[in-house]
This record gives structure tokens, sequence and C-alpha cells, in this order.
């Protein structure tokens, strides 16, 4: 039995510690909002947060994350509240949506660590998440969005 | 209300050979379905549902239903579909709960003569369609309220749900059920285009909600009690089969269910989708190569350059190219070659299927659902009307679900497990087991008169046919696959002398339907072509276009549109610009593509496209449509090759098959035209112009011409 912690939520699985975390969340907890692109690391739809930073799902052995605090789409916020969700709500982001989680979360990451990202900044962060139906200049706007909704806020000055 | 009359539709569906019943019929007969009063009266519960037509249900209880005859796989048919009968209901978008259709000979897309979403086609056929649905459906709404109130029903007037009349209103929830047992309305009116109050508005998407917070629910999301997972070996070489397997090692490994031959190769059932992959690794499998096992790129290339020194099917003939060709000797001769590519959607293939007591029920990310019924009822050993197929949003489309080659062993595995099972293909399983774009190889020739004239213009196509594949006998004998021929059969530039002929040469392998078709073959070679002979005639490509075009009203007006937002002709220090010209899907686009080099390096910085198609449902989603396209088209002419060797597809994951990423994305400016006329498609036109724009930027930095894709093989890096 392997003691994670998603979503805040303790979960106990019963699963074999070499199984990426990827599978775990989908099959074993029913948390499909973290999507399989590649298994590879390689496309980024498998985003999820292990204690803030943005990890590649696919290839993370769960046994690694034992204890540790997971996030996942279903956890950002309860209500599509958080900056980053209603930046995409409003710019319209995505198209088929399949990579989404994964670029939100991608996203809400990088937001964490640098509140006012430059193009270059995002490009950075973002370069490893594929979205094949070519929605990356939505992205950008969205995420320089965000940046002003969460500036706004909490008080900083908007961007 | 002012209204326009609904005209018969008389646009010819390119596949009607192929189509069911409902094929070539006028509008009125897409419209049935009206519950029955006795179907109603049946129902238990709270609320009853009334079926106003096949696409449109209102509940007792005020719900409006949508059943949505189209797959939305991005290109916002889940709600554009819903606008347009919002929009003669007279309700908000909103209002609407939309459910995929089930298959149906109701839901026939009459552009395409089958129940398919493809071919940029969607909005183009509900314009009509579903406004019509909408409309008759309030008309019966009005009937039954004026009857019950003795009212002259051109004086009711619907919104927000109700009917109303002086002071009087009721609710479509109160009205369902005497709606539908009134008799079929005759005089059905749709709105006019200055009565819109959503159709023309960029409005969010229905979809983006579910999008943002994971809930969206796609193929790969099905979860069902009890089910099992799946994962699926097929043979490496395409078109082998298996020999004999040994599954010892596989079945005792943890959670392995059981080890299956399917027709499509050894499937592995476990309790996770992880254990089924794992064990599926550790298969022993001898294959028996089938007919594919020599083939490489080498000899595809080698065969339609052989198949090229043949005659085609005629495409177009005009005038006389070959006393046009005698007589002028000022000549330009190029051929072009295209790769093939896979579709890469970003979701892997996959579908569940459960056996329950009424039938097998098939959830699946499928653009065609009566052929995955099909080949559902083949596997199950059910006649197609036991077979329910649900479909959910899919992770991507292109085209690729367009086939259904990962229903059937589905459908196998769950059969013989008697549980729900969902298989899953892996990335590598994807990308090398898909249909790919065809290859090509187009030679043009042309010939300038005394006078500078252009005089004679030649278009050689040499390429596979899909719809012979896709839909056997669909094509008549001796004439060109539709889909083979797009954005050649309409070129545009004046010639007195003009031959267009196309050769069907097969290649060995699956072609598929990939998005823009033909159109991205065709386009970059016409349009490469096209500023080549500009070069000849030492005239600016814009303006050498622009002379050939003075009786192409609409497609002088977007190349003019883009030329002009793009600043043609004074890029920025540093910069090349190459503009590309293409109608497809009733629309009309131009782009101008902004690169520089340094040595070798190529950066694509900006492309500009201008687009009139025709009146617009939600300009936001074309918008995003003609952005996502570019992304999809560039991404194709920087990188995508798929390569043969002795039947083994070589690329895999996303490391071989590379795809265009945020840092790589140019700037993407879209400038939609006013227009009244109709509706064009936007799912696929941008892709295509983006490959010949990009390569005439190249030789306008350069004075190198490309005549190969993709541009990474060409000596450029990026």
């Amino acid at each position: 039995m392997i003691k994670l912690t998603v979503n805040g939520q303790p979960r106990d699985v019963d699963v074999s510690g070499d199984t990426p975390l990827l599978w775990v969340l989908r099959d074993s907890l029913g948390l499909t909002g973290t999507k399989f692109g590649c298994g590879m690391s390689l496309c980024g739809a498998c985003t999820v947060h292990v204690e803030g930073a943005p990890t590649r799902a696919c290839i993370t052995p769960v046994e690694s994350v034992a204890g540790k605090a997971i996030t996942t789409i279903e956890g950002l916020s309860s209500d599509r509240s958080h900056p980053v969700q209603k930046a995409w709500m409003e710019i319209d982001v995505p198209q088929c949506g399949y990579c989404q989680s994964g670029q939100i979360m991608s996203a809400a990451a990088l937001l964490e660590q640098n509140p006012k990202p430059s193009d270059a900044d995002i490009d950075a962060a973002m370069s490893g998440n594929i979205c094949r139906c070519g929605t990356y200049p939505r992205i950008r706007k969205a995420i320089h969005k965000a940046a002003a909704i969460a500036a706004g806020q909490t008080g900083r000055e908007g961007g | 209300m002012a209204t326009t009359p609904i005209i018969a539709l008389s646009r010819r569906g390119f596949l009607k050979s192929s189509a069911t019943a409902a094929g070539g019929l006028v509008i009125a007969c897409y419209l049935p379905g009206c519950s029955k009063p006795e179907e109603v009266a049946s129902q238990s519960g709270p609320a009853k549902m009334v079926k106003a037509n096949a696409f449109l249900q209102i509940g007792t209880d005020g719900s409006i239903t949508m059943f949505c005859d189209k797959s939305e796989m991005g290109q916002g048919v889940y709600t554009a579909l819903p606008t347009l009968l919002a929009e003669e209901l007279g309700v908000a978008p909103t209002a609407i709960k939309v459910e995929f259709a089930p298959p149906g000979d109701e839901y026939v897309n009459k552009l395409l003569g089958a129940q398919a979403t493809g071919g940029s086609t969607s909005v183009r056929e509900a314009w009509d369609k579903i406004r019509m649905a909408g409309a008759e459906a309030r008309t019966r709404l009005i009937a039954a309220a004026a009857k019950e109130w003795g009212a002259p029903p051109q004086s009711c007037t619907v919104a927000d749900g109700y009917v109303l009349f002086t002071s009087r209103r009721a609710s479509f929830g109160e009205l369902a059920e005497a709606a539908a047992a009134m008799p079929a309305p005759q005089d059905v009116q749709v709105k006019g285009r200055n009565e819109f109050k959503y159709v023309g508005k960029t409005l969010p998407r229905l979809d983006t909600p579910s999008k943002v917070d994971g809930s969206a629910q796609f193929g790969i999301d099905m979860r069902l009690p009890g089910m099992l997972y799946a994962a699926l070996a097929q043979p490496p070489e395409l078109g082998g089969a298996v020999k004999s397997f040994n599954a010892d090692k596989a079945k005792a490994m943890p959670g392995v269910r059981e080890v299956l031959q399917t027709s499509s190769g050894v499937a592995v059932v476990a309790d996770t989708w992880w254990q089924a992959k794992t064990a599926r690794d550790a298969l022993d499998i001898q294959w028996s190569p089938g007919p594919a096992a020599k083939l490489t790129n080498a000899a595809i290339y080698a065969g339609l350059k052989k198949a090229s020194g043949g005659k085609g099917l005629d495409v177009r003939k005009e005038g006389d190219v070959d006393a046009g060709w005698k007589a002028n000797s000022r000549r330009v001769e190029a051929t072009y070659e295209l790769p093939m590519l896979a579709h890469a959607t970003l979701e892997p293939q996959n579908c569940t299927v459960e056996f329950r007591d009424d039938g097998c029920h098939v959830y699946a990310p499928t653009q065609v659902q009566q052929m995955s019924q099909a080949v559902a009822a083949k596997a199950a050993g059910l006649p197609p009307e036991k077979v329910f197929v649900h479909t959910t949003f899919l992770g991507g489309g292109f085209g690729r679900r367009l086939d259904v080659d990962f229903v059937p062993a589905a459908v196998e595995c769950a059969k013989a497990m008697n549980k729900p099972v969902k298989l899953l293909w892996t990335r590598e399983d994807d990308t090398s087991h898909d249909k790919y774009r065809p290859p090509a190889r187009n030679t043009l020739s042309a010939a300038f008169d005394g006078n500078g004239k252009l005089n004679t213009v030649k278009v050689h196509l040499v390429a596979p046919s899909i719809t012979a594949r896709w839909a056997p006998g669909a094509v008549p004998q001796g004439t060109p696959d539709p889909f083979a021929i797009e954005a050649a059969h309409n070129f545009p530039y004046e010639a007195p002398n003009l031959h267009i002929d196309y050769v069907q040469h097969e290649v060995g392998l699956d072609v598929g339907y990939w998005r823009s078709v033909s159109h991205a073959l065709n386009c970059f070679t016409i349009e490469s072509f096209m500023d080549e002979l500009a070069a000849e005639a030492q005239m600016d490509p814009v303006e050498f276009r622009r002379s050939l075009l003075t009786k192409q009203p609409r497609w002088l007006s977007v190349l003019d549109a883009a030329a002009s937002k793009a600043k043609w002709g004074s890029p920025p220090a540093g910069r090349h610009q190459g503009v590309a010209l293409m109608s497809g899907y009733d629309s009309y686009l131009a782009q101008v593509a902004e690169i520089s080099l340094e040595g070798d390096k190529l950066k694509v910085h900006r492309i500009v496209c201008a687009v009139d198609c025709g009146q617009m449902v939600n300009p936001g989603i074309v918008q995003a449509q003609a952005e996502g396209g570019i992304i999809f088209g560039l991404t194709a002419a920087l990188f995508s090759e798929i390569n043969v060797t002795n039947g083994k597809v070589q690329e895999q994951n996303f490391d071989t098959y590379r795809l265009l990423r945020m840092n790589e994305a140019p700037v993407i400016e879209v400038h939609l035209l006013n227009s009244d006329e109709k509706p064009g498609g936007m799912g696929e036109p941008t892709v295509a112009l983006v490959a010949p724009a990009v390569c005439n930027a190249i030789y306008a930095a350069t004075r190198k011409r490309l005549r190969k894709l993709p541009i990474v093989k060409q000596g450029f890096v990026v």
C-alpha cells in the first residue's frame, strides 16, 4: 500500500511502486483530468504539481511521490476560480481540450514562481507542453491575462 | 417577423453514390423524428421528453436538448451548431444541453454522403438544416399556443423559452406535448441575417468550462463499473499478421486476466492499463509479414515517379495545351514531392465497449458513428441496430478518426471477457499504425507567350486515392477522386490553355484523410509554382498573381487584404516575405509568411492570414480554427515526414515525430473579411497555405527553391 496525498486528501493505493503516477491518478483514483499523450515526458499532457513543481506524471514512479503533496487539475480549484482557469475561459483557449489540463498546470506553476512572466519566460516554461490544435497564441495571451487577474486579486500591480 | 424562405439545397455531395437514404434529399426530409403522442404518454418520470425532430428535444420541464450530429474535435461544433438552433428558438445558446447524436440515417452528412464529421462541412451543412430544425420546432410551438389561445399564429412571438401573444405567455415545456401533436408545419421560415441575435457574434464556447477543470469526457476517460483495460500488440510491419505467440510470461504478470488474439493483433487484458501495457511488452509474438514487408520510402517515391510518366484522368481541360506548348518556347517546369504524414491526435486511439442485455455499447472518440457501428456489429456478431455508439469528445480528430481501426479489437476483448473493456493504444502504436496522408509527386509546366503573358499551364498530379480505400466504389470509374484534386481543380489564374490531370497510383500502404487532405498537396505545388512563374516573369509575386486574377473578385480581395495587412514589400529589416493563395471548402484565403535566416537557421516570425469564409456563426471560433490550422500547417511544413523501412514506420513518438512547440510558434494575425455569402468551411483550409507561403519566403531570402518537404530535410534547421 502506497500512501499519497492528492488534492489535499490522503489516498492509499495498492499498486506496484514503479507504476507511473499518471495511471494511478487515472485508473486507480479516477482522476481522468490528467491525460496520457506520449508516456515519455515529451508532450506535457500529464503535468501535475508535486509539492508545487510541475511534474510529468507519465514517467514519475508512484513510490517516488509517496507522502508528497500532489495536485491535479481537479484540485487546482473546486470552481474554476484559479486565475489561470479564469483567463483560459475569458480567452476561450481550448479547442479539442485534450492537452489543456497539462497546459493549465504548467501555467499555474509558472505564475506561482514568476507572477509577471515575459514572453521568453512563457516560452521557457511552456515549451514542454504540446498542443496539437495549435492554441499557443491564445495560451500566451491567457498567461498574461492570468498574471493580471492574479495581481488584481492579491493587490499586486497589474501586468 | 420578416423571414427568408428556405431554398431547397442544391450543393452536390461528393460521395453521393455511397450515400444512404438521406443523400441528396431536400431539407424538409431531414426533419423526421417528431415524437408521437403515445410515445410521450408512455414515459414515466417527472418530466416527459418530447422530440421536435431528430436534432431537438424539449422536455415538459422546459429543458432543451440538442442531438448534435457532428463530433466535437476542437473545431467548435459543440458551440456553433447549438447557436444555430438557439437562434431560431429564440433562446440563448447556453440554455441548450448538447448530446452527441447516435448512428442514424437522419444524421447522414449530405455534403459527404455518410454520417461523418469532416471535410470542413459541419457549419456549411448545418447552416440550413439546423436552423430549419429550430424554425420548425418554433412553428409547432407557436401553432400549439395559438390553437390554445385562439390567436393568429403570425401574431405570436418567442423569447427566452416562451411563446408570447399580447399579455399571454406559455413556456416551451408547457407546450411541448401539444406542439408534437400538431400537424407537420408546411410554411417554415428561418430568420434573416438582420434578425440574428446570436449568429455572427463571438459567444463563449460551450465546452470551455469542462475543458479547463478536467471534467470533459474524452474516449480515454471512459470508466464503467467492473471495467478491464487492454493493450494491443499490432504487427510491426504494416499489413502483417500474427503467426504465433507465447503468452506464458505475460499471463504470469500482475493483474493480467487474459491474452487474446484479435483481428488486428494480440491483446492483453488486465486490471489496469499499465499492467496490460507492461505485459503486452513481454509478449513473444512471431509475425508473418504482409504485402508491405519490403516497402521503403525509396520504392514509394520511385513508384510515384514511374506513374508520373502515364496519362491521368482529366480534371480540367481548357483551350489547347499541346498547341500552346508547341507555340511558346519560354517555359518553366518543376516537380514537387510531398511526404507522408501522421495525424498525431494528442489523444491516442482508444475505444471502450460493454455488452449489456440490449446489445453492445461502444464509447468512442469517432468522426463516423455509422461506420463505427458497422465494424462493431461485425466484431460482435450482432445486427447494427443492437450496437449503440456513444460519441465522446475527441482529443483531436484531423481525419484520423474517420477510420475505425481501433474499434473491432475493443469489441472482441469485451465480448471474450464478458466485461467492459477499454482498449488504448500507446503513442508509438498510434504513430506507427496510422492511415497516413498520401505522398504525392506533382509536375507543373507553363509557357509564356511572346508578350510575356501566361499562355499554357499543365498540372499533372500523382498520388494514391484515399477514397478508393475508405469508400470503395464511391468514386465512379474513370473520374478522379475528388479528395485528390482539391485546390487544383479550381485553378484560378488566367491562362488560355489549361490542362489538369490526376494519376491515381497506390503506394502499398493505407492512406487517410489528413486535415485539409489534398489541399495541402496541391496548394503547395501550385502556389510554389506560381512563385516560380513570377520569378521567370520578373514580377513581384503578389503583382504577378493579381495580374492573373482580374476575373476572380473573392480571390483578389483576400490577396489584397493579406498583402496590405502584412505590409507586403516592406518587411522589417532582415526579414523576407512569401505569399500563398487558395480557395477550399467554399472559403477564400491568402497568407503572407515573414521569415528570417541566420545561415541555415530558419525562424518563422509572423503569418498574416486573410479569410473570406462567407457568413460566420461564431467569428471567434473561426479565428481560433485559422490560428490552429496555421500551427498545424507550419508543423508539417517544417518537421513532418513518415518514413517506411522494410514495411515498418520509423517514427514512433514525439522525439522522432516532432510537433511545433510554444517557443517555435510565430505571431499569427487573422483578418476575417465581411461577407454576405453562405458559410465556408474553416476547420481545415489555413493548414494548406503555410508551406508554400514559408517556402516562397525562403526563396525570397535565398533564391533557393524548395520542391520537397519538410523544410528541416532541405538544408535548414529550426
